[in-house]
């Protein structure tokens, strides 16, 4: 703005006013913009607390005697802090439902990674028949409400004796995923230029060497995001499971947690160790694959 | 020569056309085969139950009448078809005040409207907010994701302990500032809400994490050619921000609508359906109705394919709206 009155130019009395004016309203740009930049860490700050605190209660629960739980005033930090909670979850059956967790996520992500990569692959290079109309139906499955499913397979579960098996939960766990894994691989596959395919041929090797020796490699991560989406899907569901696994032995996490919740009320300190020892893992993984997921999701519009 | 030369022609590329047709036909050959265990798998899992359930919809089947393989002694299926019966009988109930099930369709529409609500709203504000430059960004959004990596059950439990009379850390709060305490989850005048606040809470990050998406692929140029143009920000947002916005803001209510209906686990774990079936949506009725003896398959199966007609006339009504809309543009 100084320049406006430069040297040798009388400053006319107009002039000087709107300069004065300029820097004021520079001054009060700064000011609201710093007032903005401190709303937003304010609304930041308040929304992340809100987000997390039910994870910091049950981390705190988790280390409290029982007559630490329920307190008249807020006790954030356990004035009494014991890993009893802990000890009781672990000699318990907790370790079963951990198992057959692990069991179930593990294969649910083998099997619907095996049956989504090919499928994927031929989405994504090969024009055929009925390919748009496949992949539309795909979406539509999306739509189908659990109990639409639920009742049928319940039926035929048990007329063919696979109630309360895990290797039938599997599969139902995996070709529910199947339209997103599917999407999401096709997505990769499409970014690996096709000319690598063409030259793959040329060199004479088949379809299958092609997917499996040049572009599986390529799109590993992914594949790793797939395989992820497919764990936790799998970690996380209760529903099924829970209507589906019938006998004690079987119970995966979701079902044998509830255990700890009665009528009357519930075992806090049981209840929250067991959920720390469920959520930690899967939240760090989650926490590291979010960037892949949603840039898989968005087709990597998402900066920093 | 010009007749001699134009002879061969068109058997050669009618040689092409059939070479090229038998090439498309063994990559779709090739294709359907990489693609048979998904098929397979689909046509299992999620076909078959899809038209065994159609059947069953029109039948009173149940727990007592459904055929049974015993070892090796079969009881057949004793069920009958009673046409649309099931159909009538949860429609009817829905419009019939004196019904338990009245208020059920009623339960289910706050239940999606408001969180549908919510989500978008406060997922956008979010949004905006991190649409900024500013310090701690990241760290900001990873924090914020926390409710969407927690397993949804392990968040329920999280939220019944918050929710917990007397002494929850809510309601001390609410004490300690002067007010009552509510008896949140098996309050029949607040369960619905105490279950919509979870469940805004976990859906949330994701709303916020595509809208973001969304905002930063509007390219700034537009920012920038409109403060030329001396356009406010509310004009801005307005006339860019909004418009842009769409498409991607379509596609994630018309999810959030479908995965807030069929939410089962959080309702039937902080409140399963009570009390007094004050937060029964239509999710948790059909599922008890179907699987909690006396297992009423029949009907189980009506309220699935009413769940499913009610989605698909939602979305066709939602994107003719949408596309109608457009048009202003």
């Amino acid at each position: 703005m100084a320049e406006d009155i430069s040297i040798g130019q009388v400053p006319t009395i107009e002039k000087v006013a709107e300069s004065r004016a300029a820097v004021a309203s520079g001054r009060r740009r700064q000011f609201t913009r710093r007032t903005e930049s401190v709303g937003a860490h304010v609304i930041m700050i308040i929304t992340v607390i809100i987000a997390i605190f039910p994870l910091l209660t049950i981390i705190s629960t988790s280390f409290k005697i029982p007559a630490d739980v329920f307190t008249p005033n807020v006790q954030l930090i356990p004035a009494h802090p014991t890993l009893a909670n802990y000890q009781y979850v672990l000699a318990g059956e907790f370790p079963t439902w951990l198992l057959n967790s692990i069991k179930v996520s593990l294969l649910t992500t083998l099997v619907g990674v095996a049956l989504a990569a090919p499928a994927a692959y031929a989405f994504s290079r090969w024009d055929f028949l009925g390919k748009q109309g496949l992949l539309i139906s795909f979406l539509v499955t999306q739509m189908f409400p659990a109990p639409l499913l639920l009742v049928p397979l319940y039926l035929l579960f048990v007329n063919l004796n696979l109630l309360d098996n895990v290797p039938a939960l599997v599969i139902v766990y995996a070709t529910t995923a199947l339209p997103f894994s599917v999407w999401m691989l096709k997505n990769f596959f499409d970014s690996v230029p096709k000319e690598l395919d063409e030259a793959a041929r040329v060199d004479g090797l088949g379809p299958f060497r092609t997917f499996w020796q040049i572009v599986l490699p390529l799109t590993i991560p992914g594949v790793a995001v797939v395989a992820f989406f497919n764990f936790m899907a799998a970690w996380n569901e209760f529903l099924w499971a829970f209507t589906f696994l019938t006998s004690e032995s079987n119970w995966t996490l979701a079902i044998g947690i509830k255990q700890y919740v009665h009528a009357f009320g519930a075992d806090w300190g049981y209840l929250t160790a067991a959920s720390v020892l469920v959520t930690i893992p899967v939240l760090i993984a989650f926490l590291w694959a979010q960037r892949y997921l949603i840039s898989g999701l968005t087709g990597g519009s998402v900066k920093g | 020569m010009a007749v001699v030369a134009k002879t061969p022609r068109p058997s050669a590329r009618a040689d092409q056309i059939r070479r090229e047709r038998i090439q498309r036909l063994k990559i779709t050959g090739r294709a359907y085969l990489w693609l048979s265990p998904i098929i397979i798998s689909m046509v299992v899992i999620v076909a078959y139950p899809l038209i065994q359930g159609l059947i069953y919809s029109f039948t009173n089947a149940d727990q007592s009448n459904v055929a049974l393989h015993l070892g090796a002694i079969t009881l057949p299926a004793t069920y009958k078809f009673i046409g649309l019966q099931n159909y009538a009988s949860i429609i009817g109930d829905w419009f019939n005040p004196k019904s338990d099930n009245a208020h059920v369709l009623w339960i289910t529409f706050l239940w999606v409207l408001l969180n549908a609500i919510f989500h978008f709203v406060l997922g956008l504000g979010l949004a905006l907010v991190l649409n900024r430059k500013m310090r701690l960004r990241s760290i900001y959004r990873m924090l914020l994701m926390v409710p969407w990596a927690m397993p949804q059950y392990i968040a329920a439990f999280a939220w019944l302990f918050l929710f917990n009379q007397q002494y929850g850390f809510i309601d001390v709060m609410l004490q300690n500032i002067g007010l009552p305490a509510i008896d949140w989850a098996s309050d029949p005048n607040w369960a619905l809400a105490s279950i919509i606040i979870v469940n805004v809470w976990l859906g949330v990050p994701f709303m916020t994490v595509t809208l973001l998406g969304g905002l930063q692929s509007i390219p700034d140029e537009m920012y920038e050619a409109s403060a030329i143009d001396g356009a406010s920000r509310w004009q801005q947002f307005r006339y860019i921000t909004l418009p842009m916005l769409r498409p991607i803001a379509f596609l994630v209510t018309l999810l959030d609508v479908i995965w807030t209906f069929n939410v089962f686990a959080v309702i039937f774990l902080i409140t399963a359906g009570g009390p007094f079936s004050s937060t029964t949506t239509i999710i948790v009725q059909a599922w008890r109705v179907a699987i909690q003896t006396p297992q009423r398959f029949g009907l189980g199966s009506a309220y699935g394919y009413i769940i499913l007609a009610i989605l698909l006339v939602f979305t066709l009504f939602y994107s003719r709206m949408l596309r109608a809309n457009e048009a202003i543009y």
